[in-house]
């Protein structure tokens, strides 16, 4: 799949797997994405932070479960039919980490032209500019790389 | 099924032979007169040698020759070993060593002092003229000697090159070779990775029986060697009256065969013997080398396994089927046993560990000029490999700490009315779940005032809060806490208390400390004995499941009636002792109703009990620790998490961190002004 994705940057593109969250839709770069699961049963975690308070079992691993909602301010929902979790590998400190990504809906796997991406305006969004990445187009729509290490750290 | 590079083996080998080096030099060091750890040390030296040129490792091999060369001098009777003789062996010693780490060529400067150095010891007299000093055996050198030779079926799978030793002996004089062939099976049968032949060999020459004994020196465990001199000049078979004490081989039966002088007679008992052969060295196959991440490997898939074996066990319990009930319990006794035999296999003797620090011991001695007597005890006591490995760079410290800071000088000891040496002593102990290793030293104690006085000093605590003795201790493990008067050259270099600290909490383990003025301080580490997986005790609070180290509980009792809600008094009389709690359903915000009978689970954190309220005591469970995510970090109530038998997660409790949490507010107070 890196590899794959890997073309796609040489070429001007980057392969991105896109999410709703909330009522948001953001775009992960696909190169981080492990694995999309139908949800299981999480076990909560007293004293961590709003969006790491769980923890799941991701093939034996214990993983946190990121509900970015939480620090995005949207309001939690139940889960629905359409909730998946994402299973993310991010680097932090040099360790890759294994991160389970609530989302409330996983559209599809596209390619977005980099050349139209911009930065964040300062104002516009409801979003802490450090929390996004770029904001590119798809189609008509602007979505957003989040920046997921300055959102779950 | 990989195949592992002979290099590798050499650098592991080699790595295992110069500890024994080490060890048996500093032995030495301690008893001189021990002629068997001379031979010991020569020994290890000549392995190095050889399999060191063997793979290439040429430099080493030019060195540990030269090193070798001068310590055949010792070894001949001819030097006494002195302090200052081992002294540079050792230093040789870690020559060698960084010769096989790096192979950095800008070293051979060092080389040269130290042989230059050991040449001096020695009395200038490296080469071979050993011939003028009489070894302890003053026998005649006869005029030739008539060997047997017989060597285990499996040595050729050690390397060993019969036929390159019996070269060596042809360079000691004319030989007349002949094969025993009596036990070569028919060409069906053989092996060919194992040696059937042996040999009888006529060697013609005035040569010292050393010198052949020298030739098989590292074989010598692995082989039969008879010897019995030619019948000098004249035809006389007198049989050795001096049949030597010296010498460790030669079973004396064998002395009959004097005058002899051919082969067949040697042929004919043979066949005896070959049977009892192959019986006789069956410890040279009985370890096996394995790699260190295989064996963690095979720790993950135990885990695995358990954790499956849970599931299935829970599943069975849910279903009325006789027959999967069986097996269900079936493997639950297998996985056990399995879980078992593998975490042995983890388990190694803190031994080899402690025998590292006396050197370090024996430097530190020098270097501060407080004479230290090293003592250990316990080196079988087994420890999880990992453990050991994370125990090296804590106990240094500790040990530096111990004689640079604990022990006091000559004089003071003298003044003191105590034996101008100090002690440092090194222990090993099993305890339920948990292994002890201590550092005692018989110094002056800590200085319970002064330790204060720095504390409310550097701001750690206000001045006047009444604290034990014991809390008083714990500022040591302060990040750069320091009471020395001044720094030492040893002090400063990197890893604190705090590290230590923090290197044995990471283990899941705890520090004690005990201290008497005037009599010594003794710092205990207490460990678990394994990292992987645990017995714990499932309980629920609220709706979730939690698991607590089950080596930390003392007892379960029911929560009375009366301490249950709000009464302002959490804590228990057990027995007549003071036991305070902490409810669960508070400290992780749980929801659901409470249970009406609330169970209290006592825990021991290190020296104080507490309780903690839980709603319900599930059970005993075989808990497969798994690592918490580094994004919760900031945590500090759970030391992991594990999977249960459905799948789910469960955080296993810290109850060091809980019991700490329950005086958050005074140690807030630290840490606000720190």
């Amino acid at each position: 799949m890196t590899d794959f994705v890997e073309a796609g940057r040489a070429a001007g593109t980057l392969q991105v797997v896109m999410l709703g969250i909330g009522t948001e839709t953001f775009a992960l770069d696909a190169g981080m994405v492990r694995e999309i699961i139908d949800p299981i049963p999480a076990t909560r975690m007293p004293g961590a932070r709003p969006h790491l308070a769980h923890i799941v079992n991701v093939r034996g691993n214990v993983v946190p479960l990121a509900d970015i909602r939480a620090r995005f301010g949207m309001p939690v929902t139940a889960m629905t039919r359409d909730t998946r979790f994402v299973v993310i590998e991010l680097d932090f400190d040099g360790d890759a980490t294994l991160v389970a990504l609530v989302a409330d809906k996983v559209f599809e796997v596209t390619a977005v032209a980099l050349e139209t991406r911009q930065q964040v305006p300062a104002i516009g969004t409801a979003w802490r500019p450090e929390f996004i990445r770029s904001i590119v187009k798809s189609g008509d729509e602007f979505v957003i790389i989040p920046d997921m290490q300055q959102i779950l750290n | 099924m990989t195949t592992l590079d002979p290099r590798e083996v050499f650098l592991s080998e080699a790595n295992e032979l110069l500890d024994r080096l080490e060890t048996t030099l500093l032995d030495l060091g301690d008893r001189p007169d021990d002629t068997t750890l001379i031979d010991t040390a020569f020994r290890a030296l000549h392995t190095i040698k050889g399999s060191g040129a063997m793979f290439g490792f040429d430099r080493v091999a030019a060195f540990t020759h030269d090193f070798e060369t001068a310590f055949d001098l010792v070894r001949r009777g001819a030097i006494a070993p002195s302090v200052e003789l081992v002294n540079v062996a050792l230093s040789a010693k870690d020559y060698i060593r960084s010769l096989i780490e790096e192979s950095d060529p800008d070293t051979a400067v060092i080389g040269d002092a130290i042989l230059a150095e050991l040449e001096r010891l020695v009395g200038g007299a490296p080469a071979q003229s050993a011939a003028p000093v009489a070894g302890p055996t003053s026998e005649p050198a006869p005029t030739g000697w008539q060997i047997g030779i017989r060597f285990a079926p499996e040595i050729l799978q050690n390397g060993t090159n019969p036929l390159a030793l019996l070269d060596e002996l042809r360079e000691l004089g004319a030989c007349t070779v002949v094969p025993r062939l009596a036990d070569l099976p028919e060409l069906e049968n053989l092996d060919p990775e194992s040696l059937h032949i042996g040999w009888d060999v006529t060697l013609v020459g005035a040569v010292e029986r050393a010198a052949i004994e020298d030739v098989f020196l590292f074989v010598q465990d692995a082989m039969e060697l008879t010897l019995a001199p030619l019948a000098p000049g004249l035809p006389v078979a007198v049989p050795e009256p001096a049949s030597p004490p010296a010498d460790p081989v030669a079973p004396a039966a064998e002395a009959t065969l004097v005058a002899v002088p051919a082969a067949p007679a040697a042929e004919r008992d043979t066949p005896v013997r070959g049977p009892a052969e192959r019986r006789a060295p069956p410890r040279a196959a009985s370890t096996v080398r394995v790699e260190a991440e295989r064996l963690d490997e095979l720790m993950d898939r135990v885990g695995e396994l358990v954790i499956a074996q849970a599931r299935l066990s829970q599943l069975a319990g849910l279903h009325a089927d006789a027959g999967i009930k069986t097996i269900a319990e079936e493997i639950e006794r297998l996985s056990a046993r399995l879980r078992d035999t593998t975490m042995s296999i983890r388990m190694v003797p803190i031994g080899a560990l402690f025998s590292r620090f006396r050197r370090l011991v024996h430097d530190l001695s020098r270097d501060l000029g407080k004479p230290v007597t090293f003592v250990t005890d316990g080196e079988e006591t087994e420890l999880d490999k990992t453990v050991i490995e994370r125990l090296a760079d804590p106990l240094v410290h500790l040990i530096r700490n111990a004689i640079d800071h604990g022990v006091e000088a000559p004089e003071r000891r003298a003044a003191a009315g105590k034996d101008a040496t100090g002690q440092i002593a090194l222990t090993a102990e099993h305890a339920g779940a948990q292994v002890l290793v201590t550092v005692r030293d018989d110094g002056a104690g800590l200085d319970v005032a002064r330790i204060r006085a720095k504390a409310e000093e550097r701001g750690l605590v206000q001045p006047g809060t009444p604290l034990t003795d014991q809390q008083v201790y714990q500022f040591l493990f302060a990040p750069g806490f320091s009471t020395a008067h001044e720094i030492s050259a040893l002090s400063g270099r990197g890893v604190g208390m705090d590290v230590v600290k923090k290197t044995i909490e990471a283990l899941r383990g705890s520090i004690d400390i005990t201290t008497e003025p005037g009599a010594g301080t003794a710092i205990v580490l207490r460990l678990p004995l394994t990292l992987a997986i645990i017995e714990g005790l499932l309980i629920r609070v609220g709706e979730a499941r939690y698991v607590l180290p089950l080596a930390a509980v003392e007892e379960c009792i029911e929560l009375p009636a009366d301490r249950n809600r709000g009464c302002g008094r959490d804590f228990l009389d057990i027995r007549g002792a003071l036991v305070p709690f902490l409810r669960l359903r508070d400290l992780f915000d749980a929801s659901g109703e409470p249970d009406p009978h609330q169970k209290v689970i006592i825990v021991a954190v290190g020296e104080t009990r507490i309780g903690l309220v839980a709603d319900q005591i599930l059970g005993n469970h075989q808990t497969v620790i798994k690592s918490l995510s580094k994004l919760h970090a900031d945590v500090a109530a759970f030391s992991g998490a594990t999977i249960l038998g459905d799948g789910t997660a469960a955080l296993i409790i810290d109850p060091a961190q809980i019991a700490a949490g329950g005086h958050a507010a005074g140690q807030g107070e630290y840490r606000e002004v720190a």
